[in-house]
């Protein structure tokens, strides 16, 4: 039985506008690591917060359990949520903020301190809980959000952006501690984000959404691999895939994905059948800029094909460099070789992996 | 070379040092003679407060600072033992702590209903309250006077003293001062709500508060410097208030100290040393009130519940 669903939920917050969120199906299971991502104003805190009962249901319905929830007041609904700022009550020192919820709910006194000290020792803050908030850092404050929920114990975490106000080395501190609190609570997390590389590191199912309709839900590799549209294959992977307009030429066995005059991909085997029948019509290539290497150094094992291409910028990352190409009109991104010779207004050959290539309808922005 | 340089960075430190200081002594001569400036007439008063009626009409008040034996404490003497003071000073209690207690506490719940719940007509009775405030106290008197003759209850509160209700009474005066404190402790208040941020109510639902307990729990403790402010407002304007109390009180028992004050003159003719001896006397409590609440303006309460 899945923890959470959600049937056909929609959220208008005037008629006029288009909804927050449309037709909303999903099914969350239990110890599941969801995370809902997508650009600002995509619907994915609105969904969030209609779970937690903080905005109200147009339509549809919200199930915890068993339990429709729909019209259930938030503080009923067995759930308990980080906020992105946090959310600390000023006044009080963080043991009482972390007991502040279960003293409501009536627990008694001594059972209050055992779980409160619990929460405090699984997050580290056990010398903190005489202090105030503002006498905390951003990273105790955070793990104090985090205590007042895992005090609750409940059925669903819900995490609204909760490393975004956090400085960037922070950030990768707290992904890991969060992942490691996931496997020891085994309870249901859902999390929103903005940010896809946070999403592809924690999640076990990831939600991708874009004005406030679902765009594609899978784990983390299936997204990278198979993006359904444009918007998630240009949305999962950082640095962003690389998009070329082409059109597919050639006859029989030999069909073509030409870009622009001397700059084509051959189409595979495998592939031909599916795109036969699109030729003549205008088509999306996407291949990730990890498909595309300097032609000198490339990957033994890969069927490679050659295009040259011009050196317009390149950043030094260390590990790898990236060089912004260019052949004709098309512009491009490809991670080459630390050892590469590209250096901008070069000319070097650029090796396209084939097998990385995505293509996509241009009307319907659909993957082929 | 070097040294040459050197010594002109010192010269330049030295001579940047020496502005920062004296210059900034004209500023402050101005400031302070403003201050000076502007206090000249209550200082005035101070001084004639510690003189003789005789001397008061021979000289400026400027000659007592030079002759310190003019200085006399009878004025101070016969205001506190004048008949009836040390009552008239327990009726302003009476009066005033009740009219500061029930401004904040209606003026409270109101805000936050204003603040952060939802009901039809919210803003157009938001705009009504505050547009109250456009309204001068003098112009209600006369029609709250008319109402309460209609509506008095006579009879005696035991302890306090005075009718139940209407004319002669202190429930009347405390009415009449709360309903003229409330639609600025309404204004005032509500922006303080408003300004919390919305996360703290949402955490707050979802571990289980009413809205009553978000009320007490967290609204409350964390308005501490806006209710102080209102309260010191409140109660100052009430310490200090003679119109409302002559006009709806009317019986000389039941009289605050702005009261018997006023009446102080007449029996004592035109001196008005008595009166301002009076003033400062009357002065105590509030300043007294004021002093131990500026304690609670406590800035940055906020700092720390939400990031940044």
């Amino acid at each position: 039985m899945p923890t959470v669903r959600y049937e056909h939920v929609y959220k208008r917050f005037s008629d006029d506008a288009p909804p927050a969120v449309a037709d909303f199906n999903l099914e969350i299971s239990d110890k599941e690591f969801l995370v809902l991502v997508g650009p600002s104003g995509c619907g994915k805190s609105t969904a969030l917060r209609l779970l937690a009962g903080l905005e109200e249901l147009t339509e549809g319905d919200v199930y915890i359990g068993d339990h429709n929830v729909s019209n259930v007041q938030s503080r009923d609904r067995d759930i308990a949520m980080v906020f992105q700022s946090y959310a600390l009550y000023p006044h009080m020192n963080v043991f009482d903020n972390m007991a502040f919820g279960l003293t409501l709910r009536k627990i008694p006194k001594d059972e209050i301190k055992v779980r409160v000290n619990e929460a405090a020792a699984i997050l580290g803050i056990e010398g903190l809980l005489k202090r105030k908030p503002r006498a905390l850092s951003g990273g105790q404050r955070q793990r104090v959000a985090l205590g007042r929920a895992i005090v609750r114990k409940p059925a669903v975490f819900l995490l609204d952006e909760p490393l975004s106000n956090l400085d960037a080395k922070l950030r990768v501190q707290t992904r890991a501690e969060i992942i490691k609190l996931h496997q020891s609570l085994g309870t249901t997390f859902i999390y929103v984000t903005h940010d896809q590389t946070e999403a592809m590191t924690m999640a076990t199912r990831i939600v991708v959404m874009d004005v406030g309709v679902i765009q594609q839900v899978g784990a983390p590799q299936e997204l990278y691999e198979h993006p359904r549209n444009i918007f998630v294959a240009g949305f999962i992977g950082s640095p962003a895939m690389n998009f070329f307009d082409v059109v597919v030429e050639g006859d029989g066995d030999d069909l073509r994905l030409q870009a622009a005059e001397g700059f084509a991909l051959p189409v595979p085997q495998e592939k031909l059948a599916q795109l036969a029948p699109y030729r003549a019509r205008k088509l999306v290539m996407g291949i990730r800029p990890e498909s595309v290497h300097d032609g000198a150094f490339q990957p033994p094992d890969i069927r490679a094909s050659l295009v040259e291409a011009t050196v317009d910028v390149t950043e030094m990352m260390g590990n790898e460099v990236l060089a912004y190409m260019e052949v004709g009109e098309h512009k491009f991104l490809c991670r080459c070789d630390p050892r590469t010779a590209a250096r901008p207004g070069q000319q070097i050959r650029v090796a396209f992996d084939i097998d990385g290539v995505h293509v996509f309808d241009a009307d319907t922005k659909t993957a082929i | 070379m070097a040294a040459q340089r050197i010594s002109a960075q010192h010269r330049g430190r030295l001579s940047d040092t020496l502005r920062k200081t004296f210059g900034r002594i004209p500023l402050h001569f101005v400031i302070l003679a403003t201050c000076l400036a502007w206090s000249i007439p209550t200082i005035a008063l101070l001084v004639s407060s510690f003189r003789d009626p005789s001397a008061i009409a021979g000289s400026g008040w400027w000659n007592a600072l030079l002759d310190p034996t003019q200085w006399t404490l009878t004025n101070y003497d016969n205001v506190l033992n004048a008949r009836g003071m040390t009552d008239a000073f327990i009726n302003s209690l009476i009066i005033t702590i009740p009219s500061t207690l029930f401004v904040i506490l209606i003026g409270a719940f109101a805000a936050y209903a204003f603040a952060w719940m939802k009901f039809p007509f919210r803003n157009v009775i938001f705009l009504i309250v505050v547009a109250l405030l456009v309204v001068p106290v003098q112009m209600t008197l006369i029609p709250i006077l008319r109402l309460y003759t209609i509506v008095t209850i006579e009879g005696s509160i035991p302890i306090i003293g005075g009718n139940v209700f209407g004319v002669g009474s202190y429930s009347g005066l405390w009415i009449a001062h709360t309903a003229y404190g409330l639609p600025f402790a309404i204004f005032l208040l509500r922006n303080f709500f408003g300004g919390l941020p919305r996360e703290l109510f949402e955490s707050a639902h979802l571990d289980g508060a009413s809205d009553l307990t978000v009320f007490f729990k967290i609204v409350l403790p964390l308005s501490v410097p806006a209710i102080a402010a209102l309260a010191i407002f409140q109660f100052l304007w009430v310490w200090q208030d003679l119109l409302v109390a002559l006009v709806l009180l009317g019986d000389p028992d039941l009289a605050p100290m702005t009261l018997q004050i006023n009446s102080l003159v007449s029996s004592f003719g035109s001196n008005y040393q008595v009166l301002t001896a009076a003033a400062f006397l009357s002065m105590i409590v509030p300043l007294g009130i004021f002093f131990a609440l500026q304690r609670y303006f406590v800035e940055g309460i906020l700092a720390g519940s939400v990031k940044g």
